[in-house]
């Protein structure tokens, strides 16, 4: 699914060159859950961003779905994003005037969808999160978990390829961190892949794959006996 | 581009932005209400000023004399200069070809006329036939004065529709006698004047009789001509303002007065006045327009400013758009249509406010300058493709700042 290979990054910072990624070798199979693991600052949002099309590699080569990802204009970029990948983010990013629905119904709207379809399919995906009651409300009335069940149906809406979550647990007690944990083990299991950056080790075991990211390189790359995070709640 | 569903989006999102909404409405709307107010003003300045000019006949050349207030050839200053029959045959006869209508005209000034009890004072003008078509005159009863009371030196007069009211009240004044000025005549007309009451107040007899009972011999007090139209309203302007500085320096030559002596002489263009006048108001139209663009600018600016700080509340929105798929052109669409949109709006609103209050004003209006001011249709056209355009170049820079705005530095949380 995802094929990366000696990936390079790095920011000019005044004058120096910060270099974040130090060529990332990297693959990912259909169906696969890993996590990204790291300490601050290690690159990990960087490289999720590569992989997400918001940023760009300086050298290497990336295949997504055997499509060759590589200069990138904006309107490809665009494209691509919403072709083949659904993000998640810490801070759930929602658009706030808009109702949970219609968040959920942004892609589809970018993908030229009729309103009609539009919001069936929203709709369908709202119940899976648990929503479909909280459909008509507006983002700053739902918890924070509940955003983050309405970014993640936003996600799966335009049904990507690869769902690309950053520490989406981050902003969220443990209790509600482990039922939205729960929520992305089901759509795993149903058979998408799954990459989520986290620093959290709790978290990481609740995924099949942890990639430990240091100084800009993968020094460690393991598979995982998976916590299922329902267990994790009844205790 | 300009699809249902976008509308929709614009539509959601002014309608959640309302404050913001409003008060850029607010300086659209004020802007073309502005322009509107001002094109009508100048509409309705126009208008007073051509009504004005219907007054007299607008291609009127007239010839006055008076005292020279300058040395000239040893002569001095002081002296009366006297216009006199044969100034008019001689003008008459030299430019034939260029005249229409033409009158030498002997007047005074306060004439003492009555009828029976009635009295009251007047101008009294002895002229030529022509006179009626050089002063606009319409008949409302009766005729003007004919050549035969020339030639006959006949004692008729001819007098303003608003004497009569005044000395005939409901009487019928034809065929009656007046008293001028000590003089029986028979009142064979009544005109009235384009100019309203204080030109219906002359009164008109041949200008042989006055010469002949005011015992003037052949002395004249002033000129009056109209040059024959071309269709070509500059031809015309040339020509008659040719034409007068003709007859002016031929009067200056024949009474030795100094060509700058304007107290002396005096030869006016009704024509040329109209079109230093019309361009006059082409000048006020264009500073009006000048006015009334500028206000519209510093809309476009204002609605500029607000969309510049719309984009950069957005950016997060804008950046959550773009991760999410949405294409450059669809957000640059988004904003200018948005900026459009709000501008069209408002400037409609701001439109209709302005014809509006001239069509409920304008009607009341009607004074010397200015009168029934109002806005064309042409003009109405004109403005709204203004704030078509002024609504896409308020969008533009935003739009394109939109456009720019990267999706991870818009989203990274701090
Ligand atoms: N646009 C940028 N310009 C300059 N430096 C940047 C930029 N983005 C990231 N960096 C730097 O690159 C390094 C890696 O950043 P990154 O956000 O990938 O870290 P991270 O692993 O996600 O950290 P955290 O766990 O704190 O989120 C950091 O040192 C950061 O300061
Ligand atoms: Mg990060």
């Amino acid at each position: 699914m995802i094929e990366i290979n000696n990936l390079n990054k790095s920011y000019a910072v005044g004058q120096n060159k910060l270099h974040v990624l130090k060529g990332i070798n990297f693959s990912v199979k259909s169906g696969e859950m890993v996590a990204i693991m790291g300490s601050s600052g290690s690159g990990k949002s960087t490289f999720l961003n590569i992989l997400g099309m918001l940023d760009e590699a300086d050298t290497g080569s990336y295949v997504l779905d055997g499509t060759p990802i590589k200069q990138l204009n904006e309107t490809t970029a665009a494209r691509y994003r919403n072709q083949f990948l659904g993000f998640i983010f810490q801070s759930f990013n929602l658009i706030s005037y808009k109702s949970a629905l219609d968040n959920v119904a942004m892609p589809l709207y970018y993908q030229g969808m009729k309103r009609q379809e539009r919001t069936e399919r929203a709709m369908h995906y709202l119940e899976k999160v648990g929503l479909a009651n909280w459909a008509e409300h507006l983002p700053n009335e739902l918890s924070g978990g509940q955003k983050q069940r309405v970014a993640i149906a936003r996600a799966l809406a335009s049904d990507p390829k690869v769902l690309l979550a950053d520490e989406p647990t981050g902003a969220l007690d443990s209790t509600t961190s482990y039922e939205v944990m729960d929520l992305i083990q089901e759509i795993n299991d149903e058979g998408k892949t799954i990459l989520c950056v986290t620093h959290e080790r709790d978290i990481a075991q609740m995924c099949r794959r942890i990639v430990h990211l240091k100084d800009g390189l993968i020094v460690k790359d393991e598979s995982v006996n998976q916590v299922r995070a329902k267990i994790a709640l009844n205790v | 581009m300009f699809s249902l569903e976008r509308w929709h989006e614009i539509f959601e999102t002014l309608n959640k932005n309302r404050l913001r909404t409003f008060l850029t409405a607010l300086s659209v709307a004020s802007g073309i209400f502005i322009l509107v107010i001002l094109l009508g003003v100048s509409t309705g300045i126009q208008k007073g000023v051509q009504s004005e000019f219907e007054q007299d006949a607008a291609n009127r050349i007239s010839v006055w004399t008076g005292t020279t207030t300058k040395e000239y050839n040893g002569l001095n200053p002081g002296r009366y200069i006297q216009l006199k029959n044969e100034d008019h045959v001689l003008i008459e006869s030299n430019y034939d070809d260029y005249l229409e209508y033409r009158t030498p005209i002997y007047s005074i000034w306060g004439g003492a006329v009555s009828y029976k009890d009635q009295n009251g004072t007047y101008r009294v003008e002895g002229a030529f036939p022509d006179q009626q078509f050089i002063e606009n005159e319409t008949m409302v009863q009766g005729r003007f004065i004919a050549q035969s009371d020339l030639d006959q030196t006949t004692k008729v007069a001819v007098i303003g529709h608003q004497m009569k009211r005044d000395l005939f009240k409901n009487e019928d004044p034809i065929g009656a006698q007046i008293d001028i000025q000590g003089i029986n005549f028979i009142v064979v007309g009544v005109y009235s004047d384009p100019g309203g009451n204080r030109e219906e107040n002359r009164i008109f007899i041949p200008l042989s009789t006055a010469q002949k009972v005011f015992n003037a011999q052949d002395r004249l007090r002033s000129l009056a001509y109209t040059v024959k139209m071309s269709d070509d309203f500059d031809q015309a302007v040339a020509l008659s303002s040719a034409l007068s500085e003709q007859i002016d320096k031929d009067l200056r030559q024949k009474y030795s007065v100094a060509p700058d002596d304007r107290s002396a002489v005096r030869v006016n263009s009704t024509l040329e006045e109209a079109k230093r006048i019309y361009g006059l108001i082409d000048t006020i139209r264009g500073v009006f327009w000048f006015i009334g663009i500028g206000t519209i600018i510093a809309g476009i600016v204002g609605v500029s400013n607000i969309m510049l700080i719309v984009v950069k509340e957005r950016t997060k929105e804008i950046g959550i758009r773009k991760a999410l798929g949405a294409l450059p052109w669809s957000i640059i669409g988004m904003i200018l249509q948005e900026a459009i949109f709000v501008t069209a709006m408002a400037g409609f609103i701001g439109l209709f406010l302005g014809v509006g209050l001239l069509e409920l004003v304008g009607p009341m209006v009607d004074s010397a300058f200015i009168k029934y001011p109002q806005v064309d249709f042409a003009t109405a056209m004109t403005t709204v493709v203004v704030l078509i355009l002024a609504g896409t170049l308020a969008g533009f820079i935003p739009a394109q700042r939109a456009a720019h705005i990267r999706p991870i530095e818009a989203l990274r949380d701090e």
